[in-house]
């Protein structure tokens, strides 16, 4: 069961792991990883807590709308929970 | 950075290094600030007993000692073994280290490719890569223009690399963004089903196993 | 939770290390073997790692501060013994003043890294 998911579009500064191609664009969850710690936090030298990652698949189409090149090729990224919406 | 000393071969004796080795071409050339950044911190840190130099020289040997080959024979491995290749499929850091390959805290996952399907690997935000089982990334995999168009034209970049996939192929791109790596499991070349497995290995490129390449077919 | 941005327009914040779907140009091919000297910096970036003086994202967050400048006009291994400095620096484990001194000293030992790297 193919669970749907937005990459939030916030643009806070500093070290984040969620590509900006792929911010504000919607996806289904293709498996979760397990929870890793967060990466915003261990960037600063802070202990950070874990957070559950999921592995999310975009359809080419919705990354690059018309320039796809082929619209049903698909893109793969980590993305930590604190940057999805469900749908 | 720039090294414009086209006569600095004259500049001193190329015979031994003050103990007694031969300096290796890589170790005559000016001394940068960044090399005198790398010994300055290097002998702090064994002076303050954080690393010693046995680690060091360990740590390098561990790393040269890792290559494609490694890889090479796991994929052999999953083609000659279907249990394996289900294991492989399901965690392959557990299958790699069941082969015996030490790679340490590696995060691994094995994605297939099939007559349908094609993987490519990249990591846009910086060059994560599975170099605990493969060995460092070759310098193209580091660069602006694979990091920047791998996941937007991977077809035109497949085809930079000498692979030009039909339209019907279906191309799974993996932006390696968080704690996970990514090994390509490539199909199996046709006319192979008498080789061994060492035999197999040898079809497996580095460039197999992240995608900008296909195995060879013998 | 609704947002006040807009999302397709909010993309100054990009940063300059987040190269994915930017325009580029053709994949460079050549490639180069490893010095000895980086592959020190790659060992003391493993070492340094597990023993928990940095972390990765430590390192990363150091080179992503580095600016775009740096990525086009240094090297991978020069930006990484950078990010590997920086990270020792700001958990204390040697001072500036130390690693200043020392590079002086390096300086003076010879020409090149053969006769400065103490191997």
């Amino acid at each position: 069961m193919a669970e749907r998911v937005r990459v939030r579009a916030m643009m806070p500064p500093g070290h984040v792991r969620a590509p900006v191609y792929l911010r504000g664009k919607e996806g289904v969850i293709e498996r979760p990883l397990g929870a890793f710690h967060n990466p915003e936090q261990l960037a600063y030298g802070l202990s950070a807590e874990k957070k559950p990652l999921y592995r999310v698949r975009f359809r080419m189409a919705e990354l690059w709308g018309e320039t796809a090149e082929n619209p049903n090729d698909t893109l793969d990224a980590e993305i930590y929970e604190h940057w999805l919406e469900r749908l | 950075m720039p090294h414009d000393h086209p006569d600095h071969a004259h500049d001193h004796d190329h015979g031994l290094s003050p103990s007694g080795h031969p300096y290796r071409a890589d170790n005559d050339e000016p001394l940068t600030y960044w090399q005198r950044m790398e010994i300055a911190v290097r002998e702090l840190l064994i002076e303050k007993a954080r690393v010693s130099p046995a680690e060091i020289t360990a740590q390098i040997e561990v790393m040269d000692a890792r290559s494609p080959a490694n890889g090479a024979a796991v994929v052999a491995r999953a083609w000659s073994d279907p249990a394996f290749k289900t294991r492989l499929l399901a965690d392959a850091g557990a299958a790699s280290r069941e082969m015996g390959f030490d790679i340490g805290p590696l995060n691994l996952i094995a994605v297939e490719n099939t007559d349908s399907v094609h993987n490519l690997i990249v990591c846009t935000l910086c060059s994560c890569y599975p170099r605990n089982l493969l060995g460092l990334p070759p310098d193209w995999y580091k660069t602006r223009e694979y990091r920047s168009r791998a996941v937007r034209e991977p077809r035109a970049v497949l085809r930079e690399f000498g692979v030009d996939l039909p339209e019907s192929t279906r191309i799974r791109v993996h932006d390696s963004t968080a704690d996970m790596r990514y090994i390509v499991l490539p199909a199996r070349p046709a006319g192979t089903d008498k080789m061994t497995e060492a035999e197999l290995a040898d079809l497996v490129t580095r460039d197999a196993m992240i995608g900008t390449g296909l195995a060879r077919t013998p | 939770m609704a947002s006040t941005i807009h999302p397709m327009s909010d993309t100054d914040g990009r940063r300059w290390h987040d190269m994915g779907g930017q325009d580029a140009g053709p994949v460079p091919m050549e490639g180069h073997d490893f010095a000895l000297w980086e592959k020190r910096v790659d060992a003391l970036m493993v070492l340094c790692g597990s023993k928990g003086l940095f972390t990765v994202d430590g390192l990363r967050r150091a080179l992503e501060d580095m600016g775009e400048d740096a990525f086009e006009k240094h090297s991978y291994y020069e930006r990484w013994i950078a990010a590997v400095n920086q990270n020792l620096i700001e958990a204390g484990i040697y001072t500036l003043e130390e690693l200043g001194t020392r590079m002086e000293e390096i300086a003076a030992r010879g020409p090149t890294y053969g006769e400065a790297q103490n191997g």
